[in-house]
């Protein structure tokens, strides 16, 4: 723990109320000020490898493991690829219908999950509240009306997932060149039932965040703030698209670095960087280099990057949205809060919208044609854009993989908003669970998926030692595991 | 003499001169767990997940004739824990990851493991290192998931007059092989042999089939396995 140049480290780990598990040290010097301060990503996973020498159709099912709150987007995203790899990619509209119901699904259930169970208690009790409070429970006692809300907006998406892809988690649905079921009456009548319901909660949900963004302006607005590049996939009309696309990404002041790149083309716009003290990779745009071409992806980057949304109120709330920064891109790291609930009222319109075509209810499932051996697929996945690019022997079985998930594309952005965050309110201060809690804000409002499926939220331990230069443990905040935080 | 009577967990079953006594308990509409055995086929007796206890000695139902006045025991807790043991022996010898398989929901191994009330073996998983052959255009055969119950050997022998699998090596390294040389393109194995449908996991697979069936409509989503003939279906 001690470093060689007598500064001391502070370790936050695991960092809470994140899917998976992730660690910040913050390096202070003989001063107490902040000298450096970064995001640890300490699971490693592999996928890309133990894929290799399996069958190309498999992985729908097999790469969505790598995840257990968005496998919808793994699933769907390795769906499109595979699609080309046996030569479906023009998928029948019943297809292309249950494969977008499923995605907005799942683009719904895991805003909710985000906004209502992990950042809620930052928002509504405060940063350096008390931490016995600030947790889901504390928000079910407090405000049980919208804790109920989440719950039941999440379980409202999930039961789309389980009607599209057969199950809540890691379903089977999409297919190569296709879908293995449709949509019956029955399934249908039974999600309109509460529809009306799920927009309204939608609608309320966008107004507490903007409303807390609005209010609070002065202090979120630098927090964790920073100019930056954006990049998302939109429709060829400029359209908020989260399904399928091009790419499209804008700097800090919206002007468009590129547009319309083709998603089998991403390598010509996209490159990647290691460094050695992360398993994650650090992608930039390759026009601009590793040093400045990092970008973010996710809610905010979507609004920013879109022309407009096709759907009437959220595209209203679009509007609202931009008119804060007048029209120029939003660079307010805490602003993705409402960029997201934008999305979750985008997606609740798309269902509504897509359960009252009768396509759901056709017979034409699969399609197939000329096959190739590589293909590459994108998707706007609920933190970001989500690539997967998949190589294929003559023998049918995987010879290469690349995935880029969205955590992926922010992790300069996190680690910026870490660093931030950290110098401003911990420099110079004595180290408290609370001021440590705002590095933790910042990270949340990407809604990061370290890694995948962790289920732990509330029991987290959360351990910080601070250690000197030989080592010695001077002081240790921690709560043991029972604890909820 | 060419029928008689035998006794299964106490309950008097009428059976044939000939049968066996998984054939007998089938038709009095008891069902006896079984791996390897496949209608059509010779019995092999090969899994000895059809263990019962014939006037008190293990055998496996699948192979020992029924005699006059036999007394079988199928439902005891002794015979139930062999069976789950040897089923748990399985899972863990093999690369078995049910949570991406396409044989899932249509495979007798997972639906017996799920009858068995199987949630974790309680041996340690061997992990081993087996190949995948994808040399054939149309079938892929995935030795990870292999149990050895030699369906597809008996199939391939007995009912596509082909020869295509045979076993090699002994013990541990006993596996199933392509009899004409080192990959199935090699074979004259091809996607309308009954082999391919023979197999009850999903080491033997048709390509590009997948996950075509949706969760629901699969094998064992509606009923566990053996309830056909608990409940006088038609397997």
């Amino acid at each position: 723990m001690s470093t060689s140049n007598g500064m001391k480290r502070v370790v936050i780990e695991p960092v809470t109320r994140v899917e998976g598990h992730g660690k910040v040290t913050i390096l202070l010097d003989d001063q107490g000020q902040v000298h450096q301060a970064r995001l640890h990503i300490v699971e490693f996973r592999g996928f890309e490898r133990f894929i290799q020498g399996r069958p190309f159709w498999e992985m729908p099912v097999a790469v969505q493991r790598l995840c257990g709150i968005c496998p919808v987007s793994h699933h769907l995203c390795a769906a499109k690829a595979v699609d080309r790899i046996v030569g479906g990619e023009n998928l029948t509209p019943t297809a292309m219908k249950m494969r977008r119901l499923m995605h907005y699904g799942q683009m719904f259930q895991s805003h909710a999950l985000h906004f209502f169970h992990l950042a809620s208690p930052d928002l509504l009790f405060g940063f350096g509240s008390d931490v016995a409070q600030r947790n889901v429970l504390g928000v079910a006692a407090a405000h049980p009306e919208l804790a109920k809300q989440g719950i039941l907006m999440r379980k409202y998406g999930q039961e789309v997932i389980r009607l599209t892809a057969g199950k809540k988690v890691h379903g089977t649905g999409a297919i190569p060149g296709g879908i293995n079921k449709n949509l019956s009456i029955e399934e249908r009548d039974f999600l309109l039932e509460d529809l009306d319901q799920m927009v309204a909660w939608a609608e309320g949900a966008l107004k507490i965040a903007k409303d807390y963004t609005v209010e609070n302006l002065d202090a979120v607005a630098g927090f964790g703030s920073f100019d930056s590049n954006h990049m998302s996939l939109v429709r060829a009309d400029g359209a908020m698209d989260l399904y399928d696309g091009v790419l499209r990404a804008v700097d800090k002041d919206g002007n468009v670095i590129f547009d319309g790149v083709d998603q089998q083309d991403y390598l010509d716009v996209i490159s990647e960087e290691v460094r050695p003290w992360s398993y994650m990779k650090f992608p930039f745009i390759k026009s601009i280099g590793p040093e400045n071409g990092w970008y973010r992806v996710g809610p905010l980057s979507r609004i920013n990057a879109c022309d407009f949304i096709d759907t009437p109120l959220a595209e209203t709330a679009r509007q609202d949205f931009m008119s804060l920064t007048d029209g120029k891109p939003n660079n307010i790291t805490m602003a993705y809060h409402w960029a997201r609930m934008i999305e979750v009222v985008h997606s609740i319109e798309k269902i509504k919208e897509l359960l009252h075509d009768e396509d759901l209810q056709g017979e034409n499932l699969v399609v197939k044609g000329k096959g190739r051996r590589e293909a590459v697929a994108i998707l706007e996945a609920p933190r970001g854009t989500l690539f997967h690019h998949y190589k294929v022997g003559e023998d049918d079985l995987v010879e290469q993989a690349n995935l880029i998930v969205s955590t992926t594309s922010n992790n300069e952005p996190m680690n910026r908003a870490v660093e931030g965050v950290a110098r401003e309110y911990l420099s110079g201060q004595e180290i408290t669970e609370g001021l440590l809690n705002h590095v933790e804000v910042a990270i949340r409002a990407y809604d990061p998926c370290l890694s995948c499926a962790t289920h732990a939220m509330g029991r987290m331990p959360l351990v910080i030692d601070l250690v000197d230069a030989d080592g010695n443990l001077l002081d240790r905040k921690g709560k043991d595991t029972g604890d909820a935080c | 003499m060419s029928q008689f009577t035998i006794t299964i967990d106490g309950r008097e079953v009428e059976a044939k001169a000939g049968q066996t006594i998984l054939e007998a308990a089938e038709e009095a509409g008891i069902y006896i767990p079984r791996l390897c055995h496949k209608p059509g086929l010779e019995p092999f007796g090969g899994c000895r997940v059809c263990t019962v206890t014939a006037n008190g000695r293990p055998c496996s139902a699948c192979t020992q004739p029924a005699a006059p006045g036999m007394i079988v025991m199928n439902e005891t807790e002794q015979v139930k824990d062999f069976r789950k043991t040897l089923v748990e022996m399985m899972f863990v010898e093999g690369n078995h990851f049910c949570m991406f398989c396409e044989k899932s929901g249509n495979c007798e191994l997972q639906a017996m493991g799920y009858r068995m009330g199987i949630d974790v073996p309680r041996f340690p998983f061997l992990f081993p290192k087996r190949n995948v052959d994808a040399s054939h255009p149309d079938i892929l055969v995935d030795h990870n998931r292999c149990i050895l119950c030699a369906r597809c050997i008996r199939t391939s022998r007995d009912v596509d007059g082909k020869q295509v699998f045979d076993f090699v090596g002994r013990g541990a390294n006993k596996r199933v092989a392509v009899r004409s040389g080192t990959r199935l393109a090699d074979s004259d194995a091809d996607v309308s042999d009954a082999a391919v449908e023979a197999c009850p996991v999903g080491a033997l697979l048709k390509k590009r089939v997948g996950y075509a069936t949706p969760i629901g409509e699969r094998l064992y989503d509606k009923a566990p396995i053996g309830s056909e003939i608990e409940n006088g279906e038609e397997s």
